[in-house]
């Protein structure tokens, strides 16, 4: 979902008589399951997509803790405040970890961050929708949080080292993330009918947005292949949003809440041989390109958040390495004297 | 341990015509168990200074009492093996079998050993 | 309530209120640090002071014996009902006056905690001995940074000069103990509140010495309010607004 928009380069996965040597040698080091480190010989492409898909996810972490962030001021209780003030902590964290992996092939922290800035990289869809109530904050927790795992924990079995090892961090804390979530929902859910409708209208808004987070059918995608076959993507969008699917529908049904779907349904025999799924409409494309593009509902607002705390914080942190350079100064002259 | 200094810029990217901005240092962290007898690498972070780095450490890395004890090098100053010398650096390891215990048939007579 | 019991309620309201209020305040900056790492640092102190909150406020409500949870004061009160010193509402600003008050607070905090460890009180002490680890981390955080950033960039050293100047006469509220103070302290249960200013300014002098910051006018703070007596500024009636606006849409509702 982080390779939204992310191209590989050129035309497609290279057949092994069309690859030099290395590259040979290096495609039969991820077929075996092997990890690529930092100081290792790879193709421009490889590093090129990761860095890309990399920066990305660290993107969306620390945008994501924007529409949740605004609610920690109004959580309705003491509880609640300090569980989502820890998410959100979280969050942070995770971006923090994957832009420490995706520094060590040689892209800067700050270069990453100027990228965002300018609009030049891309950040997950879905946080650029409002967050309206705090039924939205459950539906966060739930759904969101919920496609992100089912993303995340395949790709602990990523080909790049400080990649696989960010992933499989975030994943013990990502556990939680969910069922904070569904918690709220639980209690809303069979709280009072304000905060059933609430929840309700919550679930309205968030479930589309939610299944456009795997990103558009890549059965066409070029690209798809590629990074499949460097192991950069372990599983294809059409089949992360079908288990995603499968996995939420009952979900929505213990919560006595209704998914705004009317042709969703179970399918018994939908891939064949009594492998069943739920058929269910698609989103509608043309949003998700519009919101990835810029025009969501609050991209302007996210982008803005970010840019102001960047440069507001400029001279905080200019001001502590202007402190560690004159304590180092002072140092060197103490030793020279 | 895996990350080291930066690998070099991919050729095709351009470089940044600006003036540097001074970015805080990018450091490994290692931190102990409570019941661990060695500081393992848990990631990395940015801090300005060494005694910066053991703070942030503490505040990104220990959240969920995940030990008692913060090691911080500077990525700069970590040196590692070339994986692509993996071959005459660990293989021949393998061939001296006699090394580990097992290798030796002590009969049970003899009694612990 | 006793007497005694009406005095200690105060109290523990005075030492709830200051954590839930700095604690919001604090939270406000998730997602808007000035680094990923000072994000996180700070949702941790924000964290701890959430946590110190609810076991006092549960104290409170316990002492006041009307069957009041920690979420129903924090929740229920109006600002008039607040005893929180004005220092911890003031709105956060920029990062150097989000800093410098936590800074001037920690300096109280910590002290009196120590104090309080050793309270006459066995509940009030437990409390506090738990929450000294966390305010001594707390006091170390802040004092370090305002030393660096006052030591660092012309800058920072100017930004923090404006904070302190403009934070300082909040400090008066801080070292200038009250009756119920005294009598407390008479009682064994809190601290000698001359110990504690002394120690404060003990600690924050020597520290804006080496932070080459200026020490600002003293006695500029006798108007801004008197918030552990209940008498608070503008701020804190917007700041419960915004805190207290979904709890209060839902009266009886369970989250």
């Amino acid at each position: 979902m982080y390779a939204q928009m992310v191209k590989t380069d050129g035309a497609g996965v290279k057949a092994s008589d069309e690859m030099t040597a290395e590259e040979r040698d290096f495609q039969a080091r991820i077929d075996e399951g092997s990890r690529i480190e930092p100081k290792e010989w790879m193709p421009a492409g490889y590093r090129k997509t990761l860095i890309r898909q990399i920066s990305q996810h660290a993107h969306s972490e620390i945008v994501g803790q924007l529409p949740e962030s605004n609610w920690i001021t109004r959580a309705p209780t003491l509880e609640r405040k300090a569980i989502l003030l820890a998410k959100v902590q979280d969050e942070a964290g995770h971006g923090l970890y994957l832009y420490c992996a995706a520094e060590t092939l040689g892209i800067s922290r700050d270069e990453m961050f100027e990228q965002l800035h300018s609009g030049k990289a891309k950040y997950s869809s879905i946080f650029n929708y409002p967050t309206l109530t705090w039924a939205d904050i459950g539906t966060v927790g739930w759904l969101v949080d919920g496609a992100a795992i089912m993303n995340q924990v395949p790709l602990q079995r990523t080909s790049y080292g400080p990649y696989a090892r960010a992933m499989v961090r975030i994943c013990k804390e990502e556990s939680f993330h969910q069922r904070q979530g569904f918690d709220i929902m639980m209690k809303m859910a069979q709280g009072t009918e304000a905060q059933r409708r609430m929840a309700q209208d919550a679930l309205n808004r968030f479930w589309f947005p939610a299944l456009m987070m795997f990103g558009p059918s890549d059965a066409e995608s070029v690209h798809s292949a590629q990074s499949m076959a460097w192991k950069i993507k372990i599983d294809t969008n059409d089949a992360l949003r079908q288990k995603f699917v499968d996995q939420t529908v009952p979900q929505a049904t213990y919560l006595g809440l209704t998914i705004p779907d009317e042709t969703l349904v179970w399918n018994a025999d939908k891939f064949g041989e009594g492998q069943g799924g739920h058929d269910f409409a698609e989103p509608d494309w043309d949003e998700f390109f519009a919101v990835v593009s810029g025009n969501g509902p609050c991209n302007a607002e996210r982008l803005g958040a970010r840019v102001d705390a960047w440069e507001a914080g400029a001279w905080y942190r200019d001001g502590l390495m202007a402190h560690a350079d004159k304590q180092a100064a002072r140092s060197a002259s103490k030793d020279a004297a | 341990m895996s990350s080291g200094t930066a690998a070099p810029r991919p050729s095709d990217e351009p470089t940044d015509e600006r003036p540097a901005r001074r970015e805080w240092p990018l450091w490994e962290i290692f931190i102990r168990g409570q019941h661990g007898l060695n500081h393992r690498h848990v990631g990395s972070l940015h801090a300005p200074d060494a005694a910066m780095a053991i703070g942030n450490a503490r505040d990104v890395y220990t959240r969920r009492n995940e030990g008692v004890s913060i090691w911080a090098v500077r990525s700069a100053d970590v040196v590692a093996s070339v994986p692509s010398e993996k071959g005459p650096m660990f293989d021949p390891a393998d061939a001296k079998v006699y090394r580990h215990p097992t290798f030796f048939d002590i009969p049970d007579d003899v009694g612990h050993m | 309530m006793t007497g005694d019991d009406d005095a200690v309620f105060e109290y523990l309201l005075r030492l709830g209120d200051n954590c839930l209020i700095l604690a919001h305040r604090t939270s406000e900056w998730c997602g808007h640090g000035p680094a990923l790492e000072e994000d996180i640092a700070l949702a941790n102190t924000a964290l701890d002071l959430i946590g110190q909150t609810r076991l006092w406020l549960s104290l409170a409500g316990e002492v006041e014996g009307a069957g009041r949870s920690a979420d129903d004061l924090a929740y229920r009160r109006d600002a008039m009902d607040f005893r929180n010193v004005s220092l911890v509402e003031q709105p956060n600003g920029d990062f150097a006056h989000t800093l410098v008050r936590q800074f001037l607070f920690d300096a109280w905090h910590l002290p009196t905690l120590h104090a309080l460890a050793r309270s006459s009180d066995p509940r009030i002490a437990a409390i506090a001995e738990k929450a000294t680890k966390e305010v001594t981390y707390h006091l170390e955080r802040s004092t370090d940074l305002v030393i660096r950033l006052g030591d660092g960039s012309a800058e920072s050293h100017a930004r923090l000069q404006t904070a302190l100047t403009s934070l300082w006469p909040f400090s008066d509220e801080l070292r200038d103990p009250d009756d119920i103070e005294y009598r407390l302290a008479r009682d064994g249960i809190a601290p000698a509140p001359d110990a504690v200013v002394a120690q404060w300014e003990g600690h924050v002098f020597e520290a804006l010495r080496r932070a080459t910051l200026e020490r600002p006018e003293e006695g500029r703070g006798r108007f801004k309010g008197r918030g552990k007596q209940g008498r608070h500024g503008e701020h804190l009636g917007l700041l419960l607004a915004e805190m207290q606006s979904l709890s209060r849409a839902h009266p009886g509702a369970s989250w």
